[in-house]
């Protein structure tokens, strides 16, 4: 049998990284094609090479037994790939029917013929197996679950041969998985194929024909059946990695015991997110968050931090019960924050490094709002030598910096006297290497000097090789609390996708 | 750093641009980039001198007789103070991610407020305080909305502009209230003299360089950038964003209240129909000016430029007779030509 897609050979160079190095992809008609790997494994490059968003830099894409490469995403589009973003890129405003055929609409001298697209739009949705919706509705008042029907259908009005759906089932209730499945199910058995990109493996499982293992940007196994490989060796294939860490030494397991707590949070709750989540960090003592991405690991640092508010439970620090839902309290009482969107997030990209490194402690040196520029800038040059934030002129415009130095800069913002907690999500987000082992060190020195850090990331290495204690969490509970040292890798990926804690 | 900051004093009349230095010098040792720094830093305020400098030889060519007479330069100086001080609040408000569109509205009802019969038998103190406290608390209630009642700016200020100027019609029955004679003492800061230049010149000057100081020098002024650059970020780095956009908007209202105190003694009423479209001329100052319309990014002597560009235009045309209507045009075509002139040295800087 002939396949529908073939990849081989695909390499993409970003500045600094190679996201692709080498990755094939064979998918067949009418199959669900599960594409796995963990966060940085290249899933989402590839994903938008076939979308027609990037170009390949070398390997070649056959479709339809053509070689073919696409300029643009509507290139991709008309020859018969269609791309469903977990942003769904929907206009609330308009109907099903003109969101289906937005960009093609059935027109008459530039005006739309409604009712002939109500029609072809509800044709479309019977397809799919979803006759009830009205076409006239407005998208603005669907559920996440509608809206992927009607994004659905707007890949069948293009003719989509092959459909990319990525993490389809990360914003959908329950019954809803189920749902979406039996669409899947009816648009392969017209034909169509569908690559599939989820992180649960039970998912995979259920619907899945054949997988495809991507792993630091190369293919780690091509065209495993989904039901019948092994969960373990799914796990080996996406975890064997080449990139080698370099973690500071840690203190024995149970230094930490007799010391003062710093953070000690009880039931928290937010609905939606997390729940009854209880934790306790001591002084010097790091701690990490390991879940997927959604598992609600940033919506609880950031609860914790005031950013959110929750529902019910207690933040208390050093004794001291934090009001919630005021960041400005928390950092008054002693909390930091490197959050996970460094840009959006974190720095502001109009200023220099030192302004940057100065914003959140700027009371410290000013006197009744009058600000010591001698002492903030002896200060910030003082921050900028201690992490060796490189270039060391903290007068260069923080968007210069590379990623690395760029976090640096916000790590150097809370290295003010007087933090007791330190919460860093995702402190090692693009960037590389050797910047990630300097900043490994000075997250464990600042532990050392007394400072609890709460931890989070994706990458269940970096949590297991600095963190001293770990909490795994999924779907917003958390599922087991050990000792660092007492886990591997494929035991915590184990515990995060299938939640089968031991 | 010392020779950049002595050229930068040098190559103009206008007040040393230090702000520049203020948001890029260093102390402590790097002294290189904060040289190049100001130094690119100033080009973009040079293009305003420049553009001054023009305007003024097309003056001394075109009405060399008036144009270069004290009492021009007075009369450009005295029409530039009262939008000049509402654009010292609209410089704070659009630095910080925010507009206010109801300035102009503001200081017409505070101008009708402090000339009320009842108020004006206080006596001229009273007014003032009366005008200030009237444009405060309009302010705070923008302010408020805004920030706790989570409206967008454009649209709550609008509500504010409309209400505000119908409150001000309301309370005058739409004449012209004029300042009574005994209560001169506000007339008098249009008519007396220090060093040959009216006082209330000096009070937009002092307006100037206490907004340059806090924008420049305070916490208040540092948070604005951060508020207004990346708001997120200023949340999560503790600053309590809400209560600080409060504030922006309350200052932009004492600014409007100062405001209407000199336009009572510029024209000697106070009127319903001050200030109509001020709220266009400050915006457009303050663009004209470099500030950033998106927030985190601007300076108060570019609005200040800016400003006196528009004033000095308006000064031309009526000196050379021509039609209003040509002016508006000018005046258009400078906000596009400003704008479009800043984007390309932003861009060439990155």
């Amino acid at each position: 049998m002939s396949d529908l897609l073939v990849m081989r050979g695909i390499v993409k160079q970003f500045p600094g990284v190679r996201a692709l190095d080498g990755v094939d992809l064979d998918v067949r008609a009418g199959e669900v094609h599960c594409l796995l790997g963990q966060n940085g494994a290249g899933k989402s490059t590839l994903i938008k090479i076939l979308a027609g968003a990037h170009q390949p830099d070398e390997g070649t894409v056959t479709f339809g037994g053509e070689p073919v490469r696409f300029a643009g995403p509507i290139a991709a589009i008309k020859s018969g790939i269609s791309t469903i973003y977990q942003e769904l890129d929907l206009v609330d405003g308009l109907s099903v029917a003109e969101n289906v055929f937005l960009g093609h609409e059935q027109a008459a001298f530039g005006f739309t013929r409604r009712g002939e697209m109500n029609k072809a739009a509800a044709e479309l949705l019977g397809r799919l197996g979803h006759g009830e919706m009205r076409p006239g509705t407005e998208v603005g008042r669907l559920s996440a679950a509608g809206k992927q029907i009607v994004s659905m259908a707007r890949a069948l009005s293009h003719e989509a041969k092959l459909i990319v759906m990525d993490e389809p089932s990360a914003a959908l209730a329950h019954d809803e998985v189920a749902n979406l499945f039996r669409v899947i199910r009816e648009l392969t058995a017209q034909g169509v194929a569908v690559v599939y990109i989820s992180h649960r493996l039970e998912e995979i499982r259920e619907i899945g024909d054949r997988v495809t293992v991507l792993k630091d940007g190369r293919t780690a196994a091509v065209g495993l059946p989904a039901r019948d490989t092994s969960t373990s060796s799914i796990v080996s294939l996406m975890t064997g990695r080449d990139v080698e860490y370099v973690f500071p030494p840690r203190p024995e397991p149970g230094s930490h015991d007799g010391k003062p707590e710093v953070l000690k949070v009880e039931n928290l709750t937010l609905p939606g997110r997390f729940a009854d989540v209880s934790l306790t960090i001591r002084q010097g003592e790091i701690v990490g968050l390991a879940g997927l991405v959604g598992s609600g690991r940033s919506e609880i640092v950031e609860t914790i931090y005031g950013a959110r508010r929750a529902s019910t439970g207690t933040v208390v620090l050093e004794g001291d019960r934090v009001p919630a839902g005021s960041t400005s309290k928390a950092v008054q009482m002693g909390m930091g924050l490197a959050p996970e969107e460094r840009k959006s997030q974190a720095l502001l990209m109009n200023e220099t490094v030192a302004r940057n490194i100065t914003i959140a402690g700027l009371t410290k040196y000013a006197k009744l709002g009058w600000v010591d520029r001698k002492d903030e800038s002896a200060e910030a040059a003082r921050l900028v030598q201690a992490l060796d934030i490189r270039p060391g002129d903290p007068h260069k415009p923080v968007r210069t910096l590379s990623g690395g130095n760029q976090q640096k800069a916000v790590f150097a913002r809370w290295l003010v006297e007087g933090r007791k907690l330190l919460l860093l999500d995702e402190p090692t987000r693009g960037v590389d290497v050797g910047a990630r082992a300097e900043l490994y060190a000075v997250i464990r020195r600042l532990a050392d000097e007394g400072v609890g850090v709460l931890l989070v990331s994706s990458e269940v290495p970096e949590v297991l090789g600095l963190a001293d204690r770990v909490l795994v969490l999924r779907e917003g509970k958390v599922i087991h609390e050990s000792d660092a040292r007492e886990l591997d890798e494929p035991r915590v990926l184990d515990m995060i996708m299938e939640g089968s804690a031991l | 750093m010392t020779n950049a900051r002595a050229s930068g004093g040098g190559t103009s009349s206008t007040p040393p641009p230090a702000d520049q230095h203020a948001r890029t010098e260093g102390q402590a040792g790097a002294a290189r980039g904060p040289g190049v720094m100001s130094r690119v830093g100033q080009a973009r305020h040079l293009g305003l001198v420049v553009a001054l400098v023009l305007l003024a030889i097309v003056g001394l060519v075109t009405v060399p007789d008036t144009f270069a007479t004290s009492s021009n330069l007075v009369n450009i100086l005295a029409l530039a103070a009262t939008i000049g001080v509402i654009t010292v609040g609209a410089t704070f408000v659009i630095i910080g991610g925010g507009i206010d569109l109801s300035v102009g509205a503001i200081m017409a009802l505070a101008s009708v407020w402090a000339t009320t019969l009842a108020t004006q038998s206080y006596g001229p103190v009273v007014m003032v305080i009366c005008a200030i406290v009237v444009g405060t608390g309009a302010g705070l209630v923008n302010g408020f909305l805004i920030s706790y009642g989570r409206m967008v700016p454009f649209i709550a200020t609008l509500a504010m502009l409309v209400a505000a100027r119908g409150l001000a019609q309301r309370m005058s029955d739409r004449r012209t209230q004029l300042v009574r004679p005994d209560n001169n003492a506000i007339v008098e800061l249009s008519t007396t003299r220090v060093f040959g230049l009216p006082l209330l010149v000096y009070i937009f000057a002092l307006v100037v360089i206490v907004g340059w100081i806090v924008l420049n020098r305070t916490t208040f002024g540092r948070r604005t950038y951060a508020v207004g650059g990346n708001p997120e970020a200023a949340r999560l780095a503790g600053i309590n964003v809400r209560r600080h956009t409060l504030l922006l908007y309350a200052l932009s209202g004492l600014c409007c209240g100062i405001a209407a105190v000199l336009i009572m003694a510029r024209t000697t009423t106070g009127s319903s129909t001050h200030g109509d479209l001020y709220e266009l001329d400050a915006i457009a100052a303050v663009i004209i000016g470099g500030t950033l319309l998106t927030g985190g990014r601007g300076t108060i002597i570019g609005s200040i430029l800016g400003l006196l560009i528009f004033t000095v235009i308006t000064d031309l045309f009526i000196l050379n007779g021509l039609n209003t209507s040509d002016q508006l045009i000018a005046k258009g075509l400078i906000i596009v030509i400003a704008v479009l002139l800043q984007r390309r040295s932003l861009e060439s800087r990155t």
